[in-house]
C-alpha cells in the first residue's frame, strides 16, 4: 500500500514527533510513504479568508503533484484533511477547476479532479483495517483510558469528508482506540473547538477552549487524550499549563499524536515516537502504556 | 416502534430548580419526527412538558433543541435517523441560551445581537414609492443567507458562545455579512468598522459547527469569513479592539508568508502578527518558547523554502494580477 505523503507544516515544525512517530509506525505496518516534493501548505483555513483563489490554486497544485505519482493522497493533520476535502469539492466544477488550471497551466501542472486524499486515521479504520492493527500490536493497552479528541477540520462539514460514504469515520479514533486494548473516554469536547485558529487574537478565550477541554478528560479519568490534528495538539499541549492557571486550578493531561498510540502498541520505545518531545510530560501515560522510556 | 425519549428538563417554579433528565417511552412510526414524538409525549403521557413550536414545517424557526448533543429543528428531524441501538435518544434545550422551562429558551439575547449588527437596509437613495429594487443578479449570491429562519441552531452549538456569552455568534454575524453585501445598502465601512470590534468577525474559531447544524443552508462561518475577506480588501481600521488588529495581521502575514515560501514558519508569523514591538505579548509567550526549547521541538528561526518555490510565487503574484485585474 503506498501513498503520496503530504505531512503538513507542522509536523514539519512545531511538532515534530508527530513526523518521527509517523514514518516508524507506517514503515512497520507496510505502508509506503513517497513524500509530495515540493508539497505547499494548504492556507489552514487562514489563507481561505484572505485569498481563497490563492487557497484553491495551492491546493490543486498538491493534487496535480499527487496525480503525477499515480497516488492517492496520505496526510496526518486533520486541518490540512479538512482544508484539502473542501478545495477538492470546490475543484469538482469543471468551470472553475479550468480557471485554477490556467493559473498551473505555465507551471506545467494541472489537476484533472477526482483526487483521493485521506487522513492516516482513516488509512488505518479503511485501508489496514482495524483486525490487521490488532494483529501487529505486541502490547495490550488494557486498562490505558484516552479521550479522542478529532479537531475541527476532520469532522465538519461532513458531506466534504463523506462522512455519509464513510459512517466510522465519526468514530474512527474510539474504534482505533479500543482496538489496541484501551479505553475511549466518551467526552463532550471531543469534535469541539480547541481554540488553536484564535490563539493570537483572542488569547483568553482560545485558553478557556483548552481549559474547558483537558479539565473535562481529566475529570473523567483519562491518562491522555488522543488527536489526530498537530494544530489542537500544539494548544492542548503547549498552553495547557497557561490555560489552567486562567481557570484557576490543576490540569496535567498529556496530549498523543494518533501514529504514537498506535506505535505503543506496536511495541516501540519512547524516543521512536518522540514522547520525550511534549510540553505535558507523558512518561506516566507511557508507563502505563508499556512503553520502553 | 417504541422509542424511548430521554429529556433534559428544568421546572422554575420548583422550590429548588435544578435541571434533570426524565425518560419516556412512546409509540412511534418510522415517519415520527422529534416535534411528533415530543407532541405526543405532552398530549399522552405528561402534560407538564414544555416545547416551543408552531408551523411544524422548517418555516417558522420556533422548535430547535439538542437531538443527541446536535442542535436541531425537531419538526425536521426523523426520530428513526437518531435512534440508537437500544431504541434511544436524547432531547436537550438549545445550548448556549438561558433555559426559561424544560426545552423552552429564553430567546432576548439572540434578539439582542442581531439588532446589535443594525439588521435592516441602509440605502443612500430617496425613498421610492414602492421597493428599492435591485437586479436579480446580483442579488442572487445572497439567496442562502437570506433563507435565515433565525431559529438559533447556530447559536445553541457555537464553540465560541460557549467560552464568551459577548460574541455577537453566527446568526447576527450572517445577518451582518447579509447587508454589507446587498449593493443597496451603503453603510459597509461603517458596518465593517462596527464587526471589528470585540466580539465581532475576529473572534470566530472557523470550528464549522453553524455550518453543519444550520438547517437552512445559511453556511455562517462562510459569510464570517467573507465579512473578514471583505474588512481586509476595504483596509477597514480596526478600532480599539486588539484582537482585529491581530486578525488583520494574521491573515496578511500568513498569506504573505506561504507566498513566498510555500510553507508556514510559525516562529515569524506568531512574531509578525502580535507586532515586533508588542513586548508584553511576546513576553507571555517565553514559557511556552522555552518549554518547546527544552524538549527540543521549538520550530526553526530560519525556514528553508520548500523544493520549487519558484512556482508558489509565480502563483501567487499570477494571483495577484488577477485580482488587481478584477478590481479595476
Amino acid at each position: 500500500m503506498k501513498f503520496a505523503f503530504f505531512p503538513g507544516c507542522v509536523s514539519r515544525g512545531g511538532a515534530p514527533e508527530l513526523y518521527l512517530s509517523t514514518i516508524a509506525v507506517c514503515e512497520k505496518i507496510g505502508i509506503e510513504l513517497e513524500e509530495i516534493e515540493g508539497w505547499s501548505c494548504t492556507g489552514a483555513g487562514a489563507l481561505q479568508e484572505s485569498n481563497p483563489l490563492l487557497g484553491d490554486t495551492l491546493n490543486a497544485r498538491n493534487f496535480a503533484l499527487a496525480q503525477r505519482m499515480g497516488l492517492p493522497i496520505m496526510t496526518i493533520c486533520s486541518t490540512c484533511q479538512g482544508v484539502m476535502a473542501q478545495a477538492k469539492v470546490k475543484l469538482e466544477n469543471e468551470e472553475y477547476r479550468a480557471e485554477v488550471n490556467a493559473i498551473l497551466e505555465p507551471e506545467g501542472l494541472e489537476y484533472t479532479g477526482g483526487i483521493e486524499v485521506k487522513h492516516m486515521l482513516w488509512v488505518m479504520v479503511e485501508n489496514i483495517g482495524l483486525d490487521k492493527i490488532k494483529s501487529l500490536a505486541t502490547r495490550s493497552l488494557e486498562g490505558v483510558f484516552l479521550a479522542p479528541f478529532y479537531g475541527c477540520y476532520i469532522v465538519r462539514p461532513s458531506a466534504a469528508l463523506e462522512y455519509d460514504e464513510h459512517p466510522q469515520r465519526k468514530i474512527a479514533l474510539e474504534l482505533v482506540i479500543e482496538a489496541l486494548g484501551a479505553n475511549a473516554v466518551d467526552n463532550d469536547g471531543k469534535t469541539r473547538c480547541c481554540g488553536f485558529p484564535i490563539l493570537t487574537i483572542n488569547e483568553k478565550n482560545s485558553l478557556a477552549m483548552v481549559a474547558k477541554h483537558t479539565a473535562e478528560a481529566q475529570d473523567l479519568g483519562a491518562d491522555a487524550m488522543v488527536t489526530p490534528c498537530p494544530l489542537c495538539h500544539l494548544n492542548l499541549d503547549g498552553f495547557q499549563a497557561k490555560a489552567a492557571k486562567q481557570l484557576g486550578r490543576q490540569i496535567n493531561v498529556p496530549i498523543l499524536h494518533l501514529p504514537q498510540l498506535i506505535g505503543a502498541a506496536l511495541g516501540m520505545d519512547a524516543p521512536t515516537l518522540g514522547l520525550n518531545k511534549h510540553i505535558v510530560s507523558a512518561f506516566d501515560v507511557a508507563m502505563k502504556m508499556g512503553v520502553r522510556i | 416502534m417504541q422509542a424511548n425519549v430521554s429529556v433534559r428538563r428544568f421546572n422554575p417554579d420548583e422550590e429548588d430548580p435544578k435541571s434533570y433528565d426524565q425518560e419516556y417511552q412512546v409509540e412511534v412510526d418510522e415517519n415520527f419526527t422529534v416535534l411528533d414524538t415530543l407532541i405526543k409525549v405532552r398530549e399522552e403521557i405528561d402534560g407538564s412538558l414544555a416545547l416551543r413550536c408552531s408551523c411544524r414545517a422548517s418555516i417558522c424557526g420556533s422548535c430547535a433543541i439538542r437531538v443527541n448533543g446536535h442542535a436541531v429543528l425537531a419538526c425536521k428531524t426523523r426520530v428513526s435517523e437518531h435512534l440508537s441501538e437500544d431504541g434511544s435518544f436524547r432531547v436537550e434545550p438549545a445550548g448556549n441560551q438561558p433555559v426559561i422551562k424544560d426545552l423552552v429558551v429564553d430567546m432576548n439575547p439572540f434578539w439582542d445581537k442581531l439588532r446589535a449588527v443594525e439588521p435592516y437596509m441602509q440605502p443612500s437613495m430617496p425613498e421610492p414609492e414602492a421597493e428599492y429594487l435591485a437586479p436579480n443578479d446580483v442579488m442572487l449570491h445572497l439567496v442562502d443567507v437570506m433563507g435565515c429562519i433565525m431559529c438559533g441552531a447556530c447559536v445553541s452549538d457555537c464553540t465560541v458562545l460557549e467560552i464568551d456569552k459577548n460574541f455577537l455568534g453566527p446568526a447576527a454575524l450572517a445577518k451582518a455579512y447579509r447587508f454589507v453585501a446587498d449593493t443597496r445598502d451603503v453603510e459597509d465601512d461603517k458596518r465593517l468598522k462596527m464587526y471589528n470590534e470585540y466580539g465581532g468577525m475576529w473572534d470566530c474559531t472557523r470550528c464549522g459547527e453553524c455550518v453543519t447544524v444550520c438547517p437552512k443552508g445559511v453556511a455562517p462561518m462562510e459569510r464570517i469569513m467573507a465579512l473578514r475577506e471583505k474588512a481586509i480588501e476595504a483596509k477597514i481600521p480596526t478600532g480599539s479592539y486588539d484582537g482585529a488588529a491581530y486578525g488583520y495581521r494574521h491573515s496578511l502575514v500568513f498569506e504573505d508568508i506561504v507566498s513566498h515560501n510555500g510553507r508556514l514558519d510559525e516562529t515569524k508569523l506568531v512574531i509578525k502578527t502580535l507586532g515586533m514591538f508588542n513586548l508584553p505579548k511576546l513576553i507571555g509567550l517565553i514559557p511556552v518558547a522555552m518549554n518547546a526549547a527544552f524538549r527540543r521541538k521549538m520550530p526553526p528561526l530560519l525556514h528553508p523554502a520548500i523544493p520549487g518555490v519558484g512556482q508558489v510565487r509565480r502563483i501567487a503574484s499570477r494571483i495577484n494580477a488577477i485580482k488587481k485585474e478584477a478590481a479595476k
